[in-house]
């Protein structure tokens, strides 16, 4: 029983679908979405795949500051991914809605209407950082298993242009932490 | 009662579900892989199938009520399981048993897998699944013609409906021409490019699974991973030299499976789709001239001899 809860949780973490869906984006997150799974970045490595069906999906991808029109159909969506599954909020604008605060055709941010585990801040982020959002949220997935997630993560790689490893982590933590606080 | 034995083994250990469903995963990844190659990319890892299956398994799936949901249940099932009993028929070790008609079996056996995909979309009442099994219909309309035309051409020039005796027959010029049919079919039965109509993600999603999550899902990889293993395995009996031992004979049936999945992933990756309509008319105008004609042709040397 152990070992196959083991297995489950490699595999969860080693499988991450993902289901990409535009709540108002400008395009520009949903176009690096599909860079990183273009030949530089081959998201396909870590197993992830992306799906036309939210049915299919762990992982959902939501971009864009939510709209008014698009809040409830992220409500369906998310209603609609079978668990367990992790939501991961890709660019500047599903976690602060950005440079369109306070307009009044937005519903925004993303974390009024679903939990949120991962946050990828940039505008855009950059394919890399999208990359370790996803695992990162295959990651919390694999080892929350169908329950609901406490706090979000934030993965702080994208806006300054750095890669994993190659940058001052802390500073850009702080640099991310305080772009949400805004 | 040796029979019975005999029977099982083959369903469950070789070329049955022992063997057959590691094979399935196994090719599934060939053709993941071979695909990110072509495209410049690495590919998934080597154990990927098997962590979707296993991933897909500890998912939930939607309530479903009433006879539908009980349907949308039952379909993958029914495929999964014919499409082992397909597998189970190969003749790979010689003098393994059989029957006269089992090569029959094992087309209607094919089949199945198929009619589920239409039978699932249209039962899972979604838009996009409709579609997708309306395709699944079309296509499956075409291709088959040419498909069971070439089987036939192939049974009719060596007087034999039965796959053991097929194996072990020496081949003729008019079974080459039949195997060439049955690997233009290949594409289209197990929706690879340019024939990937039904689940065409671009335009309908997922096709017939759209509607489909979990344990259910992974019986429906499961499934096509299993069609892959029948159908390529169909292909490398009839092309297969007969040898006397064993182990040579299941290296070579691998070793051929193994090509032709490799070769239809390649053309799958170095093509783009074709419309409903061309794929029709590639299979009605181009392809059934030269089935009818090898049928015709086998059928001649068979009244001339």
């Amino acid at each position: 029983m152990n070992l196959w809860k083991k297995l489950m949780c490699y595999s969860r973490s080693h499988s991450p679908w993902l289901f990409h869906m535009n709540s108002g984006s400008c395009n520009g997150c949903d176009i690096e979405i599909i860079a990183a799974l273009s030949p530089r970045y081959d998201a396909e490595q870590l197993g992830v795949r992306l799906e036309g069906s939210p049915r299919h999906a762990d992982i959902l991808c939501v971009t864009g500051p939510v709209t008014h029109n698009a809040a409830a159909a992220i409500r369906t969506v998310y209603g609609q991914v079978c668990g367990p599954k992790a939501v991961v909020a890709i660019g500047s604008c599903p976690a602060t809605t950005n440079v369109f605060i306070d307009s009044r055709t937005l519903d925004g941010p993303l974390d009024r209407h679903i939990p949120v585990d991962v946050f990828v801040p940039g505008c855009p982020p950059r394919p890399d950082a999208i990359i370790l959002g996803v695992a990162k949220a295959a990651e919390i997935l694999a080892a929350r298993g169908n329950k609901l997630p406490e706090e979000s993560v934030m993965v702080p790689i994208g806006e300054s242009g750095c890669c994993a490893g190659s940058c001052n982590c802390e500073n850009a933590n702080k640099a991310a932490a305080s772009e949400v606080q805004q | 009662m040796n029979t019975l034995i005999t029977s099982l083994a083959r369903l469950l250990i070789f070329p049955g579900l022992l063997f057959a469903v590691p094979a399935a995963w196994f090719f599934l990844w060939v053709e993941r892989k071979a695909v990110a190659r072509m495209q410049g990319r690495i590919g998934p890892p080597f154990m990927q199938p098997f962590f979707d299956f296993i991933k897909l398994l500890g998912k939930t799936t939607p309530p479903r009520n009433g006879v539908a949901g009980l349907l949308m249940r039952a379909w993958p099932l029914i495929a999964v399981s014919s499409a082992a009993g397909a597998v189970g028929l190969l003749p790979v070790l010689p003098a393994s048993g059989g029957f006269q008609g089992d090569l029959i079996l094992l087309l209607a056996l094919l089949e199945l897998p198929s009619m589920c995909i239409i039978a699932a979309g249209f039962s899972s009442r979604s838009i996009f699944g409709e579609i997708g099994s309306a395709r699944e219909a079309v296509l499956s309309v075409s291709y088959n013609i040419v498909f069971l035309l070439a089987i036939l051409s192939i049974a009719a020039s060596q007087h034999t409906f039965s796959l053991s005796e097929l194996a072990t027959l020496p081949s003729s010029p008019l079974r080459w021409l039949g195997v060439l049919a049955l690997l233009v079919c290949l594409p289209a039965k197990l929706h690879l490019n340019p024939f990937s109509l039904p689940n065409a993600e671009q335009e309908i999603y997922s096709g017939p699974m759209t509607e489909y999550a979990g344990p259910e899902l992974a019986m429906w990889e499961l499934s096509h991973g299993l069609e892959w293993v029948a159908a390529t395995g169909l292909v490398a009996t009839l092309m297969a030299p007969a040898v006397a031992a064993g182990w040579l004979a299941i290296l070579i049936f691998i070793v051929i499976s193994f090509a032709i999945v490799l070769l239809l992933s390649v053309v799958a990756s170095a093509t783009a789709r074709l419309q409903i309509d061309t794929t029709v008319r590639f299979y009605w105008q181009c392809t059934l001239i030269f089935a009818v004609l090898a049928v015709a042709a086998a059928l001649f040397v068979r009244f001339k001899a």
